[in-house]
């Protein structure tokens, strides 16, 4: 009744074919982008920010890099976590040897230098497919991880292994180093989450995105059809690393500001991200957002509730939470395979036609 | 609904600074690979708090309230833990992970709490000229690396050269601390050194030892941590290497580490900086304030261990300096600031150890504003299999001061220029 489509009338082909084809969703939009925008930075403290708001924003990038991959394009990755060590490195190499240049440049250029390796591990891609492809990217995984720790040029030959992030300042502001504030690293990360989902969002409905998906959908049918199978799995490869590399580098610098590439990177974080992924929904920009709350925000809000709220043992929260986190994924997975976001857009259906169902 | 929002939103925000008594985080782990460690720490740490709580009402009539966070030996969590326990007035954080003590010193430099990683975190924060916030006295890493050189060269009659020496460790920033000095003193003393890494968590070592098999070290070293020391110490007993050339740092030298390999970890030694056992008097009050009354810390059978003590050991600490910082200051009710203070006025007698019933626990040393390090001393202890316990085999022997002092400028001072710190105590 409210929420239709009836009375909004289109009269120009970019109004037809615009993100948010019903007006409350736009609304909606604009109104999260204003309250993440102009509201939160105000009423942000550390606590918010350092341990729910950058973890989620820079994992919902992490996500919509790994979903362009597998989710648009159909190639399945297990090489996250060392993607986004390269990132990472990249960043502490740029930060230490270009102590003047802007920091979000440089997480642009380990973004890029990230994209570069990407498209190498991508090669096997060409040749190998599903799980075979999934064993060449766990190999650039592992071998990843153990660069970094075996080749000490990359961490400046540190005694520890860890790479310390230095502080840097854009525009005057502090982004990376203790001395932060937390509004200035909210503020930071969002422009490059905003950015990465409007970068995302356009590719995947414009020309290379529509490859990507006929390659997923049938790669021989989409050769028949004329898509270079090189040039789409490849520019996959290399998006997806894109984005995975700049959130790696806003992992290490903004987040965490000392990272161990084995602990930080490890593949651990390769499933976590395909878990964000898988239960956020492939091929869908939302999803990766939802997926990452949900993998980000819930064990937080559990530990709050159990240990904060009710004052139970922490061990015992601990392994409750687990236990919590994979039921409800379970069941959202038995309840909707296609993810939250596939949920959401069934919500939306049914909202469209309510209250009178055929 | 309303109500259930509510609750949401203040459990998930900050709940409110309680600033009437002194609060002591505890960034413990109670689950993942490292728990047959993180736990027996964790239980002493809330005894000891619990028992001066009982016993003397708090420090100075000031009750201790010890918050409890469980970081699973993850970085993450680690931070999630300290971002929600400073706004409650945090005192001092001891976070038992070298990991997320990397991560925490220039956060705790910035917000003006201390921290203490006893025996572990950054060998080099020792200085305090640069390291304002942080201590790691009794002993660091780098004093480890050293007292076992030592006690090797005695073995062999004051001469390494020729001899081969492995180091098997946990490959991450804990693990590799020691590598620098070990390097040097390889050096010095002629000895070849042989680098084993083994790979977080470490329940996987059979490539390392079938090294160890191939490269036949006379010694081996092991600073390793939680699943992977029981995993190591049940691999060399698997290749029949022999127990007493096998050292582990006091990280690897608990219970839980050699009991699973059975009889046959006999022999095994680790260094340690404080007294393993329930020897002490201490144990007495323990009994009669926290034990008999049901007030024990986890499952309380833990009692004992050298975990446990240790666990003891940096509960005590703080509440010295606790008691240092209100004497210094005047004030029951200190804040961070002057609870730093009062860790860098420390200093712990024989006198004082005997006063709290721990007579000849562990090492006397005295903290200054350059010595954030303590007196860098260690004994070695010996497995004994057959009466599961373990048996004292040196008095606490001095780390080479004189290479590490000049090991911890050279860091230090490169973290302060990198940093742009200025230096203290001039």
């Amino acid at each position: 009744m409210l929420y239709r489509e009836a009375g909004d009338f289109k009269s120009s082909y970019a109004e037809d074919s615009q993100t948010f084809p019903i007006r409350l969703d736009r609304r909606a939009y604009v109104a999260l982008v204003a309250v993440a925008l102009v509201v939160v930075p105000f009423v942000v403290n550390d606590y918010w920010v350092n341990a729910v708001l950058l973890p989620l924003l820079i994992y919902a990038i992490a996500a919509l890099g790994l979903n362009i991959l597998t989710g648009y394009c159909g190639q399945v990755s297990l090489g996250t976590g060392g993607f986004m060590a390269v990132g990472a490195y990249g960043c502490y190499k740029l930060m230490t040897a270009f102590p003047d240049i802007n920091i979000a440049v440089l997480v642009i250029l380990s973004g890029l230098i990230t994209a570069a390796v990407g498209m190498l591990f991508g090669l096997p891609s060409l040749r190998i497919k599903g799980f075979y492809l999934a064993v060449a990217t766990l190999a650039a995984q592992f071998f990843l991880v153990w660069l970094f720790n075996r080749v000490p040029w990359f961490y400046n030959y540190s005694a520890s292994g860890q790479i310390s992030a230095p502080e840097r300042t854009l525009m005057g502001f502090r982004i990376t180093g203790p001395e932060t504030q937390a509004w200035a690293t909210y503020l930071f990360t969002l422009a490059f989450v905003f950015a990465s989902a409007w970068i995302c969002r356009n590719l995947t409905r414009g020309a290379i995105g529509r490859r990507w998906m006929a390659i997923r959908d049938m790669d021989i049918a989409a050769e028949i059809i004329g898509v270079d199978p090189l040039r789409a799995k490849l520019s996959a490869f290399g998006v997806s690393s894109f984005f995975i590399g700049v959130s790696g580098a806003l992992f290490f610098a903004v987040y965490l500001g000392a990272v161990e590439v084995g602990e930080a990177f490890g593949i651990d974080k390769s499933f976590l991200v395909l878990f964000m992924v898988i239960i956020g929904g492939l091929g869908s920009i939302l999803g990766s957002f939802l997926g990452a709350a949900f993998m980000v925000l819930l064990p937080v809000l559990l530990k709050n509730l159990l240990v904060g709220g009710l004052g139970w043992p922490t061990d015992l929260a601990a392994h409750l939470e687990l236990m919590i986190v994979g039921g409800l994924i379970v069941f959202f997975l038995i309840v909707e395979p296609h993810g939250l976001a596939q949920l959401w857009r069934i919500t939306k259906e049914k909202l469209r036609i309510w209250p009178f169902p055929h | 609904m309303k109500k259930i929002i509510a609750a949401l939103a203040v459990t998930v925000g900050l709940a409110t600074p309680a600033l009437a008594e002194l609060t002591f985080p505890s960034l413990s782990y109670r689950t993942g690979p490292y728990a047959a460690n993180g736990i027996p720490f964790a239980d002493g740490y809330a005894d000891y708090f619990t028992l001066v709580n009982e016993r003397d009402g708090g420090i100075g009539g000031e009750t201790i309230n010890m918050i409890e966070c469980e970081t699973g030996y993850n970085t993450e969590k680690g931070v999630e833990c300290y971002e929600s326990t400073k706004g409650e007035g945090a005192l001092l954080y001891q976070p038992l992970s070298t990991g997320i003590t990397y991560q925490l010193i220039p956060r705790v430099s910035a917000d003006g709490i201390p921290m203490h990683t006893l025996g572990y975190g950054r060998t080099s924060a020792s200085n305090g000229k640069v390291f304002k916030w942080i201590f790691n006295y009794p002993a660091t890493y780098w004093d480890g690396a050293s007292v076992a050189i030592k006690y090797l060269l005695d073995e062999n009659g004051g001469d390494l050269s020729g001899k081969k020496i492995g180091l098997v460790y946990h490959n991450s920033a804990y693990g590799k601390e020691p590598i620098r000095t070990l390097t040097e003193l390889s050096a010095k003393h002629g000895f070849e050194l042989l680098e084993l890494p083994v790979d977080a968590p470490g329940q996987e070592q059979r490539s390392t030892w079938v090294q160890v098999r191939q490269q036949k070290p006379d010694y081996i070293l092991m600073w390793g941590w939680g699943v992977m020391n029981q995993v190591a110490v049940q691999e060399a007993v698997n290749i029949r290497f022999p127990m007493e050339n096998f050292i582990g740092i006091w990280w690897s030298g608990s219970e839980n580490d050699v009991k699973p390999a059975g009889p046959r970890a006999d022999g095994y030694k680790a260094l340690n900086f404080h007294a393993a056992g329930a020897d002490f008097a201490i144990y007495d009050d323990l009994e009669q304030y926290v034990f008999s009354t049901g007030k024990a810390a986890g499952a309380g059978d833990q009692q004992g261990t050298v975990l446990y003590n240790r666990g003891l050991y940096a509960a005590m600490i703080a509440v010295e300096a606790a008691k240092k910082a209100q004497e210094i200051h005047g004030t029951a009710a200190i804040t961070p600031a002057q609870m730093r203070d009062g860790l860098e006025q420390l200093e712990m007698t024989d006198e004082k150890m005997t006063e709290l019933g721990l007579d000849g626990f562990g090492p006397t040393f005295a903290a200054s504003c350059e010595n954030h390090g303590g007196s860098g001393k260690a004994a070695i202890n010996q497995w004994n299999a057959e009466t599961g316990t373990w048996e004292v085999l040196t008095d606490y022997i001095q780390s080479d001061q004189e290479l590490i002092q000049r090991l911890v400028e050279e860091d230090s001072l490169a973290y302060a220029e990198e940093n742009d710190i200025e230096l203290r105590c001039q």
